[in-house]
């Protein structure tokens, strides 16, 4: 393939991993926000949404459209439920000190990784698009009758990655219509300013701690439903969407919801683009080590404020 | 004073008296333990003492391996100057990474040391064609003779992970109670407070990273010398976990905790590796158990209960 088809190709993979990564980062980013704590078993509610969404597919019998939705309302509900019930029962006790909170998601990690390789196995397992009709895409170039479209062999799509991008987007606009519009949006954020002012306001700061933890594994468990007919649900598969998160979540700065979005996009983006045209391995090596001198250097990340 | 220094001397002549006494197997399994306890304590004079927490502990560890397993097979060095060169360069990472990572400070420091222990990772895998990647190589019996001595000789390795594990435990022992191991503690308890009575907190935090690395680097060349194997998994990140979970378990702050910490882990993870492939499911539960119900470790118990003058 020429180059200018090929780039296409890949900032069209690229658009895809960056949909999944904004809604995982999303929920990491959401949960340091309002909690001020690193939520490490991240990367396992998106390998678990993932796996719940293999088991429900096959469970439930019926054409692949009524049983991807059922994984894909489901799915999240239930991992959600999990990290709620998880932050009810072993966050709220540790206080949400921000070190004791990494040492037990750590411990977390540990759990729902081996519970998932003792119960699910350590198998990769599809589970079957919805749809996923090839659509051709036209290139164009000049030649000698002047501008003309062609279709490269090659440069092609599937309906089922447009419906991620668009069912990502749809998301996003939901999240933000949820923090910005509605009352437990209003209750949110002023939890994220002050909690003690919040609490003695009488909002239920234990309660919406524990919403919001469970709203953020939801989230990644969303982002790896939709990833699942792409890739497939194995129990290691959360390792990279958790570093990913991290370095989108920190270059966004640690909790601004807006900066984590576009971070997102970035680096979906870079990283696709990346690995299309050099190793994977010194693309992460690069990344990771810029990050982490980011952090060093700019703590606030690129596009947050400067703190006072 | 009297009564810790018999505690710990006493240690070591239990560990010494082992030898002659255990089963095969369990004396394999101590050698392996005291390395590992190395490698603890090293990780609790920045977690412990100073109260740095740090999620990258395994790049010291595989530093100080590959410095020495490298230098061996590819610079044909004999292996007392390789170990020496694996602790210089566990020396030179800790010295770059302190200076870059205590920068930071709470949770951006966990995360910077996750993510350049994970950079060290991919650039073991990256220069794959010298360091054989995740395979990992063998560093060959007949390179692993110091003064005579076969280090691959069961006998001779025990005596030499015990004659590591003494030096460390004395030395740490003797850190602590030293004039800098108590500013280090007072940075952990206040550091404001540390830094208004002028102590120079950044230079003494500095400091225990570079010792805390270096040890760990010790333990890693150490590891690669007496078990004769270099690879790369010893860079991911459950390596970064153990020494944080034998602190944890056995008594953050304590001289004695890792060790006790991570002879309980070994053999709870042995037995348990009977029952189950999954044997980081019993990391997983006891990690959430810890941080709820014990936050100070058996050792941390025993002082607070009994023993008010445990170091």
């Amino acid at each position: 393939m020429e180059f200018g088809p090929h780039l296409m190709l890949a900032m069209l993979e690229g658009l895809v991993q960056a949909s999944v990564l904004t809604l995982t980062a999303l929920g990491l980013s959401l949960v340091f926000g309002v909690m001020r704590v690193v939520n490490v078993a991240h990367g396992e509610f998106y390998m678990l949404g993932a796996v719940l969404a293999w088991w429900i597919t096959s469970l439930l019998g019926g054409s692949a459209l009524i049983e991807f939705t059922a994984a894909l309302i489901l799915a999240p509900l239930l991992v959600g439920l999990l990290a709620g019930l998880a932050d009810w029962l072993i966050l709220r006790r540790v206080d949400y000190d921000p070190e004791r909170t990494i040492v037990a998601t750590i411990g977390l990690l540990y759990i729902i990784q081996q519970v998932t390789l003792m119960t699910y196995g350590p198998d990769a397992r599809p589970v079957a698009p919805p749809f996923n009709t090839r659509l051709a895409l036209p290139w164009f170039e000049f030649g000698e009758n002047g501008f003309a479209l062609y279709w490269p062999w090659g440069l092609s799509t599937t309906s089922y990655k447009l419906f991620v991008i668009l069912a990502a987007i749809l998301t996003l606009i939901g999240v933000w219509l949820l923090m910005a519009k509605t009352k437990i949006g209003l209750i949110l954020r002023a939890t994220q300013l002050d909690s003690e002012t919040a609490q003695a306001f009488g909002i239920p700061v234990e309660r919406i701690y524990a919403l919001v933890f469970g709203m953020g594994a939801a989230l990644a468990a969303l982002g790896a439903v939709l990833v699942v007919p792409i890739q497939q649900a194995h129990y290691l598969m959360g390792a990279d969407p958790l570093l990913l998160s991290f370095i989108v979540v920190i270059i966004g700065g640690l909790g601004s919801l807006r900066g984590t979005v576009v971070a997102a996009i970035l680096i979906g983006m870079s990283d696709g683009i990346i690995s299309v045209f050099f190793t994977p391995t010194l693309a992460k090596m690069l990344a990771t080590l810029l990050v982490a001198m980011v952090l060093v250097y700019r703590p606030q990340g690129l596009f947050g404020a400067k703190p006072a | 004073m009297r009564k810790s220094l018999t505690l710990h001397l006493g240690l070591i002549a239990l560990l010494f008296a082992l030898q002659f006494i255990a089963p095969a197997y369990h004396h394999g399994n101590l050698a392996r333990i005291m390395v590992m306890a190395s490698f603890a304590m090293g990780y609790n004079i920045m977690f412990g003492y100073t109260g740095l927490l740090s999620l990258g502990h395994a790049m010291f560890f595989a530093v100080g391996m590959y410095g020495m397993g490298l230098s061996a097979t590819q610079l044909g060095l004999s292996i007392g100057p390789a170990f020496g060169v694996g602790i210089l360069s566990a020396l030179i990472c800790s010295l770059i990474v302190g200076l870059l990572a205590l920068r930071t400070i709470g949770v951006a420091f966990m995360i910077v040391t996750l993510m350049f222990s994970q950079t060290i990772f991919l650039t073991i895998l990256y220069f794959g064609g010298i360091t054989r990647g995740d395979e990992g190589f063998v560093i060959k019996q007949s390179t692993r003779q110091i003064f005579g001595l076969d280090l691959s000789d069961a006998t001779t390795r025990y005596f030499a992970a015990l004659l590591l594990f003494s030096l460390v435990l004395l030395g740490i022992l003797w850190l602590v109670k030293s004039p800098t191991g108590r500013v280090l503690i007072a940075i952990r308890e206040n550091e404001e407070r540390a830094k208004m009575l002028g102590y120079d907190v950044w230079r003494h935090k500095l400091a225990a990273v570079v010792m805390s690395g270096t040890v760990s680097g010790a333990a890693g060349a150490a590891y690669g010398v007496l078990f004769g194997y270099v690879g790369a998994s010893f860079s991911q990140v459950p390596y970064s976990i153990f020494p944080l979970l034998w602190v944890l378990l056995g008594g953050a702050g304590t001289v004695i905790g890792p060790f006790v910490g991570t002879l309980f882990m070994f053999y709870l993870i042995d037995l348990s590796s009977t029952v189950t492939d999954a044997y980081m499911l019993v990391v997983g539960v006891i990690l959430v158990l810890l941080t709820m119900f014990a936050r100070n470790g058996l050792m941390g118990i025993v002082r607070e209960r009994w023993a008010k003058w445990l170091p």
